[in-house]
């Protein structure tokens, strides 16, 4: 520090408490919520202390769920989140390390075609093109299934760029000493770039977990039954737009469970999870 | 961007492509071409039959007052949370910077908001303010605003981005940080030492120097606001009160499924694959002066 000054170090440590206090307080009261019952919260009365009814009101929204609005437990909504980021995860840094892997190791006729045609996906979310590809998915057979939910959203550029990126740092000399060893290209991938890349592996895991968690549109278009739908579709489904009929308590409860895996994944993880965010972002 | 010493096979890389070019060819450029042909096509109404109308829709589509008023409401939108979201983060930053042993654990603290999907941070912040129950809107009633959100445009846009900005933080903070902590502390102290406060030193070299962060971060909040913040939309207003809140994607949504409108809807995907490939273009260009900058 350039100045030492007693009162110049109490504010920014203060500053930045009340900062992580109004960032948290959101979630501090949707847990205090989830502690109460459905007519204090109504009322207006709930306090800022947490109420008596946590186990109570976890064990309802877990495994009987409300009782109007979303007619499934929390419970299978986590399952079905769980299967859907598991599989966006693991499906994309499949898929994407197995291309990034031709492109940068192997030569062959229309390798920058097949490069463009996967970078140019980059500019399409899936917003932009929802009907078309929901049109698809339908006509595939596809509509709540896991395989519709997962396999529209692996395909992005983000992976195979990563990839890519990474495999050029890995020096060429590995590639010949393992060629003169007699090694092909699959014992050199499994032998060495697998290993090299777990770090980056792990970094894309914690991305692509919370993205495929956090899918809204998507799961909200293609699933229509209620066993299918996701942990973030159930809890805008148990907001009903009469105040009179929703179950806050129940509500707020799935927010907060919602909001676990992966803010536990971010904090956990949180060195691979910035490795991911800065490298993603390229 | 190839090694020199590569793998020779005719049939080994096409294997390797073939599940991400399938996927991306079934899902991305057939639906996004699917787009573009039914933007110059109309349907009827029970989607029998289709009939080219070549750029039809898109005039019907620019001579709809609804159109402009998405557009204006995108743009106000996207520049309050990216202007809110972006100071906060800064300011927060310049403060954890000044304390390079706490920075860590302030840097925890702050950053999990990123993981709470945009639909679940909306409903937290209706909870807030929900004009008959939420903790918020009571005091802001008791100091005598009439608070509510579900009837009145603008406190439904103040919550969105409240909502909106609430998620931002965390990613802006990040990138923030670590741009500052990569200024190298020597030009600090050689203008402290030339006799500048913390205020001009700020204004005069730290700012500038992180301007290739600031401009990152402003390309990547809008790309946010535009796509990621559907699901704070629709869960905190589903666009309204009367279409106060809805945004440019919003409306593709609501007129293809609400309205049935498949060729209105298609036309307006098109034209936001362009900003998104402008803005993408933009990023690109950036990223290249970094390395050199």
């Amino acid at each position: 520090m350039v100045e030492r000054r007693r009162l110049g170090n109490i504010v920014p440590h203060l500053v930045l408490w009340i900062g992580i206090a109004i960032v948290a307080f959101p979630v501090y009261l949707a847990f205090v919520a989830s502690t109460y019952d459905a007519t204090t919260i109504a009322n207006g009365q709930m306090g800022l202390a947490p109420g008596p009814l946590f186990l109570e009101n976890y064990y309802r929204a877990i495994f009987v769920g409300t009782s109007r609005s979303t007619r499934e437990p929390v419970g299978t909504m986590m399952l079905n989140s769980f299967v859907m980021a598991m599989g966006i995860a693991v499906g994309k840094i499949a898929i994407s390390i197995l291309s990034a892997y031709a492109i940068v190791y192997f030569k062959f006729p229309f390798r920058m075609t097949a490069f463009w045609i996967i970078f140019i996906t980059l500019m399409l979310p899936v917003e932009v093109r929802i009907y078309p590809t929901y049109k698809i998915v339908a006509d595939l057979g596809l509509l709540d299934t896991y395989a519709g939910l997962i396999v529209p959203l692996i395909a992005s550029a983000t992976g195979t760029l990563l990839f890519r990126q990474f495999f050029m740092t890995i020096p060429d000399e590995l590639v010949e000493a393992s060629k003169i060893d007699g090694a092909g290209f699959f014992r050199f991938f499994k032998d060495t770039v697998l290993p090299l890349s777990i770090t980056t592996m792990a970094a894309l895991f914690v991305i692509q977990f919370i993205y495929g968690w956090n899918q809204y549109l998507w799961p909200l278009l293609i699933t229509t039954k209620d066993s299918m739908q996701t942990i973030v579709i159930g809890i805008k489904k148990m907001i009903v737009t009469q105040d009179a009929l929703t179950e806050w308590q129940l509500a707020m409860a799935t927010a907060v469970l919602a909001m676990l895996p992966p803010v536990a994944v971010v904090i956990l993880m949180q060195r691979l999870f910035v490795k991911g965010l800065v490298e993603t972002e390229k | 961007m190839q090694k020199r010493a590569v793998f020779g096979s005719r049939i080994v890389p096409y294997a390797l492509l073939a599940p991400q070019l399938a996927i991306t060819l079934v899902f991305f450029y057939w639906p996004a071409s699917q787009a573009v042909w039914q933007s110059f096509h109309l349907e009827d109404a029970f989607g029998l039959s289709t009939e080219f109308v070549g750029f039809e829709n898109y005039v019907h589509l620019f001579s709809q007052p609804e159109y402009y008023r998405a557009m204006w409401t995108t743009l106000v939108f996207s520049t309050a949370v990216t202007v809110l979201s972006l100071s906060v983060a800064l300011y927060l930053a310049v403060m954890a910077d000044k304390q390079l042993r706490a920075a860590a654990t302030y840097k925890t603290l702050l950053m999990w908001p990123y993981a709470v999907a945009p639909a679940v941070a909306g409903v937290l912040w209706l909870f807030m303010f929900q004009p008959s129950l939420g903790l918020v809107a009571r005091g802001l009633r008791l100091w005598g605003l009439d608070w509510n959100p579900l009837l009145n445009g603008t406190h439904a846009m103040t919550l969105v981005v409240l909502a909106a900005t609430w998620k931002q933080i965390s990613y802006n903070f990040l990138f923030f940080l670590a741009g500052l902590q990569a200024i190298p502390k020597s030009l600090i102290e050689a203008s402290a030492i030339d006799g500048a406060g913390p205020t001009r030193r700020f204004w005069t070299i730290i700012f500038p120097l992180l301007s290739p962060t600031t401009f990152f971060l402003i390309v990547v909040n809008v790309v946010y606001v535009f796509f990621d913040t559907f699901g704070i939309i629709d869960a905190v207003t589903g666009g309204g009160p009367a279409k106060a809140t809805e945004t440019l994607v919003y409306k593709v949504y609501s007129d293809g499924r609400l309205g049935g409108d498949l060729g209105g809807s298609a036309a307006q995907s098109v034209i936001l694959m362009f900003i998104v490939i402008a803005l993408t273009a933009i990023q690109f260009r950036y990223i290249e002066r970094k390395v050199t900058y």
